[in-house]
């Protein structure tokens, strides 16, 4: 029985041994349920779309296929966020992708991938926190840190002749990171911040809220919260008591779902988000069609993130997290050639063959400091109900 | 100039909301009040009660808006507004045959009728996310303003602008329709003086020959259009999403018990103090200090007592404050 058992365990090692080199398992682990459900539908296929190319490619470790394994974080519930990691590493998955908001991306970062020495690459959390926390080289992002947001921002209301704002945000490590972020950049550049509050996702009204910021006063009001929440209740009703009539809209408030909500009152507001203009998002653009919106925040990063695994993998010829997980910077970083989306392929024969990619990818990937993004930004205003990229920076 | 600012301002921020939720707090703490006095138990299903009326009218303001019914400029659920109130009335006579009709008879104390009506607000908690989904439901349509803040500074020339929305409007006016309605029913009514004999001495209503069984149908009656009105009003003013309504309890509860449980004109004066204290207590009031103070006086700071977060806060506080110097509440209900 001893034996046999012995065996059993044995033959089940070498045959997960043996699928590990043909069938990559990658985690998606996004809130598709909670206060950016409307941008985690186009990431999940951003990253998915990437996995697809490379296992048609059969580029990738003599010919792996790569498996995407979603799950949900519900963006700001932590409990599900780490049981739903935990049952991802319980299915045998090679890299994640995720998380998605800061607050559960530490919580996973903490309570799952450190235990587990899984390696976690998440294209939008962007709290500042996040760069300092001892991580042990496990994590990386493909989106900036808020810090750097707060200096675009500032700059941008320089630029537009603002001199003070009312600033609001929404109470988690994600909103008071940013607003932080905001104070001191914009302070130190001159301007004044008339109040600095917190308001709470998922409440019926939020006059109370805005008629405090209203009494602050400011040029404009600055909303650091998410554009299917609270962020969204602050707009309406400002605009519905005359409050303020422009609004500075940060990462977590573009999408378009925004201005068709509000209506034609949203526009003439501005705001910036993480992403880069240039050949990359043209080319995921093309590739992506009409299946999906690849100019979607943070759906570039989520497409680089999955290739950033594939080719760490491929650097390392690994798929253990132990192994490949120091190649990550290595593959995002110069020296070497190029690689923008839908060369993904190239990039892992060029690997193949001993030489060294620098990849670009749609959002421009350059992986500083502790292992996240320099932060190029899409400052967007919304014009005649749209969000519309006005430049680069 | 100033001072017609500082009013604006005043009425924008403070007045108008205040009283908008005031009456819908009024509406909701008479239902409370009216079954505390004639049924005698501390109804805890009542913000479920709310929420489930407010879904039905809801459901059919949507097949409604589908087939192109409308109100013009009113919303369309008005219209709707008294299916919704059929559906809740089935709602609460179903309850009551189901479960609170046999604690009756057992004469159960309040005590254990209160447990049961917890019970009672998980289950109806539970069958609305279970219908209509734990999101917020957006249901308001027709005119969205009867001023906005835009064309009032237009018309007025002053800084300050004065936005009054049609939802808000509303609800003043159907607070006020329902509120003369129910103390005309109360007080002129056959119905309503059995209800009053019923709620002030059960044996001696019994004995002159008032049946009970009938007071209490057309106590779940009332309570169930009171309920869906306050409810549906709250809804468009607002948003409608199921947990707000739990939320809401709380709010409802101080008002009835500041007003003095029992005592619907008590209900009335106890749901706007409450809404009045929420929005005084956490309004930052800097701007209208602004206006009407001179230069040298100015505030720094935004002159806020307490942080909007602490909005509940401030009903615990009053209820509690009550509780302590006046159990019977402001207008001499019953004692809890």
């Amino acid at each position: 029985m001893k034996k046999l058992l012995m065996a059993t365990a044995a033959t089940a090692l070498m045959a997960g041994s043996a699928l590990a080199q043909t069938e990559v398992k990658l985690g998606v682990l996004f809130g598709f349920t909670g206060p950016i459900e409307s941008l985690t539908g186009p990431m999940a296929a951003g990253a998915e779309m990437a996995m697809k190319e490379v296992t048609d490619s059969g580029a990738l470790l003599d010919g792996a296929t790569v498996t995407p394994l979603r799950a949900d974080t519900g963006c700001i519930d932590n409990g599900l966020a780490t049981s739903n990691a935990e049952r991802l590493i319980a299915d045998g998955i090679n890299g994640l992708i995720g998380g998605d908001c800061s607050g559960v991306t530490g919580a996973i970062l903490q309570n799952v991938a450190i235990p587990n020495g899984m390696v976690m690459i998440s294209p939008s959390a962007t709290s500042p926190g996040l760069s300092t926390m001892d991580d042990n080289g496990l994590f990386y992002r493909t989106a900036p840190s808020d810090a750097r947001e707060g200096q675009v921002m500032a700059d941008i209301l320089t630029e537009r002749g603002i001199k003070s704002i009312a600033l609001t945000y929404t109470n988690n490590d994600y909103g008071k990171g940013l607003a932080d972020a905001i104070v001191t950049s914009f302070e130190a550049v001159g301007g004044e911040v008339t109040i600095s509050a917190a308001h709470e996702d998922g409440k019926a009204d939020y006059s109370a809220e805005v008629g405090a910021l209203a009494s602050a006063g400011g040029d404009i009001l600055v909303v650091a919260g998410y554009l299917d929440q609270g962020g969204l209740g602050i707009i309406n009703a400002a605009l519905d008591s005359g409050a303020f009539e422009t609004f500075g809209l940060p990462g977590g408030m573009i999408g378009d779902s925004l201005p068709t909500n509000v209506g034609p009152d949203l526009n003439g507001s501005f705001g910036q988000i993480a992403g880069s203009g240039g050949d990359g998002i043209e080319k995921l653009t093309g590739m992506a069609g009409d299946a999906f919106d690849a100019t979607s925040p943070y759906t570039p990063e989520s497409y680089d993130a999955a290739a950033l695994f594939m080719f760490a993998m491929q650097a390392a010829n690994s798929t253990d997290p132990a192994v490949y997980g120091e190649k990550i910077l290595e593959v995002a970083n110069a020296p070497g050639e190029k690689i923008y989306p839908g060369e993904l392929a190239k990039g892992l024969e060029i690997i193949k063959g001993g030489g060294d990619i620098d990849y670009v990818g749609a959002s421009a990937v350059e992986l500083i400091g502790p292992g996240e993004s320099a932060g190029s930004y899409r400052e967007i205003e919304v014009q005649d109900g749209k969000n519309t990229t006005v430049k680069f920076r | 100039m100033d001072f017609l600012n500082a009013i604006v301002a005043l009425a924008n921020f403070v007045l108008i909301p205040a009283i908008s939720y005031g009456s819908q707090l009024a509406l909701g703490a008479l239902g409370v009040t009216l079954i505390y006095g004639i049924l005698r138990f501390s109804n805890f299903a009542h913000g479920d009660t709310m929420a489930f009326g407010a879904m039905v009218t809801i459901l059919v303001t949507w097949w409604m808006q589908s087939v192109g019914i409308g109100l013009g400029p009113l919303p369309t659920a008005l219209l709707a507004l008294p299916f919704g109130i059929l559906g809740c009335v089935a709602l609460v006579l179903v309850t009551d045959r189901l479960v609170y009709r046999f604690y009756r008879e057992q004469k159960a104390k309040p005590v254990i009728l209160v447990i049961v009506s917890m019970g009672v607000m998980f289950v109806m908690n539970g069958l609305v996310r279970f219908i209509i989904g734990p999101d917020d439901q957006n249901f308001a349509d027709g005119e969205r303003f009867i001023i906005s803040a835009r064309d009032f500074r237009a018309m007025t020339g002053l800084d300050e602008g004065l936005a009054i929305r049609t939802t808000q409007g509303i609800t003043v006016v159907t607070a006020i329709v329902v509120v003369a309605a129910l103390f005309w029913f109360l007080n002129r009514t056959r119905t309503g003086k059995s209800m009053r004999a019923y709620s002030d001495n059960e044996d001696l209503a019994l004995l002159s020959g008032i049946n009970p069984e009938r007071v209490v149908v057309y106590t779940w009656l009332i309570v169930a259009a009171l309920a869906t009105v306050a409810g549906v009003l709250y809804g468009l003013d607002k948003s409608f999403k199921p947990f707000t309504y739990f939320q809401l309890l709380l709010p409802i509860f101080a008002s009835a018990i500041v007003g003095g449980l029992g005592n619907p004109l008590g209900a009335i004066a106890g749901g706007y103090i409450i809404a009045f204290s929420e929005v005084t207590i956490t309004y930052a009031w800097k701007k209208i200090a602004i206006y009407l103070l001179p230069e040298r006086f100015e505030p720094d700071t935004l002159v806020q007592l307490l942080s909007t977060d602490y909005k509940l806060a401030v009903s615990f506080a009053i209820l509690l404050i009550v509780l302590l110097f006046r159990p019977t509440g402001l207008f001499r209900g019953k004692a809890l």
